[in-house]
């Protein structure tokens, strides 16, 4: 109970702590520590396999990701002239919806909600004899019960690397740096000689 | 980076512990927590330390650029193959052979090194996480190539 409440309070604070910051720079850093926060968090729920997620993607590849941006795009904010009341308006009111959504939500761990009913209760043990005594339920459910599902998020992956290999690649060599390293250096040879 | 010793140092005590980590997540997901998304992200985030600290020329010798691109499509053709693979085996039924579903483990029962080597649904499980881990590290690694060399910020750290 302690820990939730304390991670809980620590993510507010932190988002807070985003949201008024004018260095871009500091403010990606704190991105990363609230997906760390996040991946504690995913952590004490029981979900470790998120947690793995969250912390390498939410806390690793997108923080550095953002980094690259910032050394692009300059590190100041550009102080803003416009109002905040109409987009303070529009977050109220989108947050406030939210928590109403979430007020019929069943308590966390509840037995009687629908996640811990609904879903047939031998599925446990079903698994156990379909995957000849593999452990793991979720990993049967991802992999081989689901695996359509799995195969189509792979290609997801694929199609969004292919993408961003379209966009920022324009020729074939313009991804490696030892090529590009190597002609630089023998344009300057060219040059100084 | 390069000045900086003590990052240099700890990163190199570090990374192959996170690689190795990266490789129990991939081949022990079926039995712990974890699984092909998870470990490829892992093992990504392992190449982009080493080029954040060591520059992109070092990584890109570690792992290069035309072998991260081939490794995307491999992984996914590592997936759709095992379910064509189990359509062409098919499984047995009754004493003869029937074909299989796409994706069928099943059909991947067999008889070699009873008890050691995988078969059957757990044989399945560990080909199709093994093309998901590889897609997904080397969708990330090569984002992480394609991304840095754009930022007057490792450009400069290279040649200085």
């Amino acid at each position: 109970m302690f820990v939730s409440v304390s991670i809980l309070t620590l993510l507010a604070v932190t988002a807070i702590a985003i949201a008024r910051m004018r260095d871009l720079w500091a403010a990606v850093m704190f991105t990363g520590i609230f997906s760390f926060l996040g991946a504690s968090w995913m952590l004490i729920l029981d979900a470790p396999d998120v947690a793995f997620t969250e912390a390498a993607v939410g806390a690793g590849i997108s923080t550095f990701l953002m980094l690259g941006t910032l050394a692009l795009a300059g590190k100041k904010e550009k102080p803003t002239t416009a109002s905040p009341i109409v987009p303070l308006l529009v977050v109220g009111i989108t947050g406030a919806a939210l928590v109403y959504g979430t007020l019929d939500m069943p308590h966390f761990g509840d037995p009687a909600a629908p996640v811990q009913t609904r879903i047939e209760p031998g599925f446990v043990e079903k698994s156990q004899h379909d995957m000849h005594g593999l452990p793991n339920v979720v990993t049967a459910l991802l992999a081989s019960y689901r695996g359509y599902d799995t195969l189509g998020e792979t290609a997801v992956i694929f199609t969004a690397g292919i993408a961003v290999l379209m966009i920022l690649r324009r020729d074939p060599e313009d991804c490696d740096h030892r090529v590009t390293q190597k002609s630089a250096s023998t344009e300057k040879k060219g040059r100084s000689s | 980076m390069n000045s900086f010793p003590i990052i240099r140092v700890v990163s190199k005590l570090i990374i192959p512990y996170i690689l190795l980590f990266g490789l129990y997540v991939q081949f022990h997901g079926d039995f712990g927590p974890g699984g092909g998304f998870q470990a490829g992200v892992i093992l990504a985030s392992a190449l982009i330390l080493y080029g954040l600290v060591f520059g992109l020329p070092a990584v890109q010798e570690v792992a290069p650029p035309r072998v991260i691109e081939k490794l995307i499509a491999l992984g996914v053709l590592i997936y759709a193959g095992t379910g064509i693979a189990t359509t062409l085996i098919g499984r047995t039924h009754d004493g003869g052979q029937v074909p299989a579903n796409f994706l069928d483990y099943e059909a991947l029962n067999h008889d070699v090194l009873h008890g050691f080597l995988p078969h059957g649904q757990h044989l399945g499980i560990f080909l199709v996480e093994f093309g998901v881990g590889i897609t997904v590290t080397a969708v990330m690694t090569m984002i992480f190539y394609c991304f840095a060399g754009r930022s007057r910020l490792f450009n400069e750290k290279a040649s200085a």
